[in-house]
């Protein structure tokens, strides 16, 4: 199992990567401040990803379950405390565009 | 001994919240004030053998045993302690004086002995995935703090800084991952073992690339500093003072140091990185802050290019260099939480922080006025203040380090500093009174407290500098 | 159970991508989906605690929260979301040119997990690990979860007047 993984390496760093990048594009693109949230959740997946392969080619797995399982804890509270600032503003302007938020600029 | 500085203030929410009514309101900002008071005291006080010491709960057990981690107190960790606990202190005080009712300084207060008790855990761990878990909940803290008066200029503010912490985070955990895979722990000692053997394999590299990107957005480096003065001027005042002051240092700089010092080691390349990054944030920063009609935003992007001193002075490796960092963390955590904390009191009697609109305010607000001109010389680096001498250290170690250029180019900004700040000295509080100002008064004894503490404080460090040079700055320079 | 595990990557960025350019009710369920085929695999690398908790909390209480935002935040009538998804259509086709790049760029390049195997495999389970060297992590999480609470309690609280109003 160890070996496998440690061949099949590649791809799941890729897997990874690509994970990452999907993130990374749709905070940088969308307008809208749930998409926003939806690619920094995609972010976090492609981190747990890079965790468990870390544990699988290592030999370490109970390190790195105990590690992402503090890690899905706390993006729990942070995605949730994200979503009410999201309400927050929603109930601010009236929509969740990311542009309306913006106040002149110094 | 160390852990008592996480779990008091956990202990101190949980206190507050058993239902125990209105007496747990009025509690709150007073019990925030004694932990921070408390813990500058013992710092101060106690000597270093005590930090040593094992901690024993009830029941025998030692904390150490308990948690299966020893948590070493050195130097810098003191410095830091320190800084926490002084600017956690004015903050709180900021706060009784700048925020109206009641519930709302109850929540500040728990939120604010919650975001104490992470910024000490950053300080604390010695292990990778435990310095995450301390930056997240600082960070979050730090989120709720910004919205705490839900105002539409805080959203935004708040939605930008998570969102550009949620892409730091993801990448410090990614950089974790990687250097599991490299060293099967995330221990700093374990991985600085393996680092030492395999240090330039791509996993490292890379791992290294991404801790560096990631602690760049959160220390709001150029150019990654876009969140940071959106943040900054959106959140109440006492937030403010709180973000400025501490909690981008510590979840930035310092483990920015601390990484570098402990784990990455430091190689040439990433003491490139940091002399090139620190030079062009003090540039940017010092150019944008400039160009700025509002207080705070200004004062953003002044600490932006601080930081950028910082991070100048770690490039330049231990020693000097890194002594200069060090002093220059602590400094600015002083001076810029003055300049915050008077920013507030000018903003709660004259209701504006437009500096197009302010005017001759020393006249109406003495006390403001001279500790604000105190903090700006401190920041520009004129003898015999603080600022002056950490700034000079920095600037003796890159040269010492073989940077020449770099150090010139530290002086220039330097002057620029000195430009930015004499203008908004000259128009906002010299001057003529401007008639929004006619009906000023000085600001009340809790906002007048901060203000003279602190610069009692920049006066006192400037003027016995050089007597500490020796006892202090070089063990700390070299502690590391 | 080779086969299995490569349609398996190749499913994940392939509902990762979709889930960024759907509207935003389908993006939730999409991510939700990612959330439950990372599961399986975390499951096939020999990680299946984690995955309990990734489909648990990611793939259930996740979703909820998101559902729960989308509910209390203004939606569209049904001319204006046509609109809007050309618009995202267009604004995202990018996205799988980069992932494409990105993909085979990484594929191409040379490299390895270039460390040497310092060390072995231990024998701890994760109950022992999670309760033992990761204590100070369970401290952190009750720190985080106050935070949490204080946060809810200061972002979605409506304010006073209107409580009083109903």
């Amino acid at each position: 199992m160890n070996n496998f993984w440690i061949e099949n390496f590649r791809l799941v760093i890729i897997t990874a990567a690509l994970l990452f990048t999907v993130g990374l594009y749709c905070i940088l693109v969308t307008r809208n401040m749930i998409r926003v949230l939806i690619g920094m959740e995609l972010l976090t997946k492609a981190v747990t990803l890079l965790l468990v392969l870390a544990g699988a080619v290592t030999g370490r797995m109970a390190m790195a379950q105990a590690l992402i399982i503090t890690l899905i804890v706390m993006e729990v509270v942070a995605i949730t405390v994200a979503a009410g600032v999201v309400v927050g503003a929603f109930r601010h302007t009236g929509n969740v565009s990311t542009e309306s938020l913006d106040e002149a600029k110094g | 001994m160390g852990a008592l500085l996480v779990l008091l203030p956990l202990l101190g929410v949980v206190l507050l919240n058993l239902p125990l009514g209105k007496l747990a309101e009025k509690l709150a900002l007073p019990l925030g004030g004694v932990l921070c008071l408390a813990q500058a005291a013992v710092i101060l006080a106690a000597p270093a053998s005590f930090w040593d010491q094992a901690l024993f709960l009830p029941g025998g057990v030692s904390v150490a045993e308990l948690f299966h981690a020893s948590f070493p107190v050195d130097s810098l960790a003191r410095v830091m302690f320190l800084s926490i606990a002084t600017v956690g202190f004015c903050s709180g005080l900021v706060a009784k004086y700048t925020m109206a009712d009641e519930q709302t300084q109850f929540r500040f207060a728990n939120l604010l002995i919650l975001a104490l008790a992470g910024l000490n855990g950053i300080i604390l761990v010695r292990d990778l995935l435990g310095l995450y878990v301390f930056l997240e909940i600082t960070a979050v803290a730090s989120f709720v703090l910004i919205a705490l008066e839900r105002g539409k200029a805080a959203f935004d503010g708040a939605f930008k800084y998570l969102v550009l912490s949620a892409v730091a985070t993801a990448m410090i955990v990614a950089g974790l991952a990687l250097l599991f895979i490299v060293a099967g722990s995330t221990s700093f000692d374990a991985v600085a073992e393996a680092l030492k053997t395999s240090g330039s394999s791509q996993l490292a590299l890379a791992a290294v690339a991404f801790f560096l990107c990631g602690l760049a957005i959160k220390a709001g480096l150029v150019p990654f500093h876009g969140w940071l003065p959106t943040a900054y001027a959106s959140a109440p005042s006492a937030v403010s003072v709180l973000l400025a002051g501490i909690v981008t240092k510590t979840s930035g700089v310092y483990t920015l140091i601390r990484l570098v010092d402990a784990v990455f080691g430091y190689g040439p390349a990433v003491r490139q990185v940091l002399l090139v990054g620190g030079l062009v944030s003090i540039v940017v920063g010092a150019l944008g802050a400039l160009g700025q009609k509002d207080m705070k935003r200004m004062l953003a992007f002044s600490s932006i290019s601080q930081m950028g001193y910082v991070v100048l002075g770690l490039g330049a490796g231990p020693g000097l260099g890194l002594a200069g960092a060090i002093f220059h963390l602590f400094n600015h955590s002083i001076f810029k939480t003055l300049l915050f904390v008077n920013s507030a009191a000018v903003e709660q009697q004259s209701g504006t922080r437009d500096m197009d609109k302010l005017g001759g305010i020393s006249a109406k607000m003495p006390v403001t006025g001279t500790t604000s001109v105190l903090a700006m010389l401190s920041t520009a680096g004129i003898p015999p203040l603080s600022g002056f001498w950490s700034k000079l250290l920095i600037v003796a170690g890159v040269w010492q380090a073989g940077h020449p250029a770099f150090s010139a180019a530290a002086v220039i900004a330097s002057v620029l500093t000195l430009a930015y700040f004499l203008s908004m000295q000259r128009r906002v509080f010299f001057g003529k009174v401007a008639d929004s100002c006619a009906g000023l008064k000085e600001a009340s004894a809790w906002g007048l407290v901060p203000a003279l503490l602190l610069a009692a404080i920049t006066v006192g460090l400037g003027v016995t500098a050089p007597w500490l040079f020796q006892t202090f700055l070089l063990d700390v320079g070299s502690i590391l | 159970m080779t086969i299995a595990t490569y349609i398996l990557f190749a499913a994940i960025v392939v509902c990762a991508l979709w889930t960024v350019q759907a509207s935003i009710v389908r993006a939730a369920l999409g991510l939700a989906v990612v959330s439950v085929l990372l599961s399986v695999l975390m499951f096939q690398m020999g990680a299946p605690l984690a995955g309990v908790f990734e489909l648990s909390v990611c793939a259930g209480l996740i979703t909820v929260v998101f559902v729960s935002t989308i509910s209390m935040t203004a939606r569209l009538d049904a001319e204006a979301s046509k609109a809007l998804r050309a618009v995202r259509a267009k604004r995202f086709r990018p996205a799988i040119v980069a992932v494409a790049c990105i993909g085979a760029l990484l594929w191409i390049s040379s490299y390895a997990r270039d460390v040497s195997p310092v060390i072995g495999e231990t024998a701890e389970t994760v109950r022992e690990v999670l309760w033992g060297p990761r204590r100070l992590d369970l401290v952190g999480q009750i720190i985080m979860i106050f935070v949490g609470v204080f946060g809810v309690v200061v972002l979605f609280k409506e304010k006073r007047e209107k409580e009083i109003g109903r």
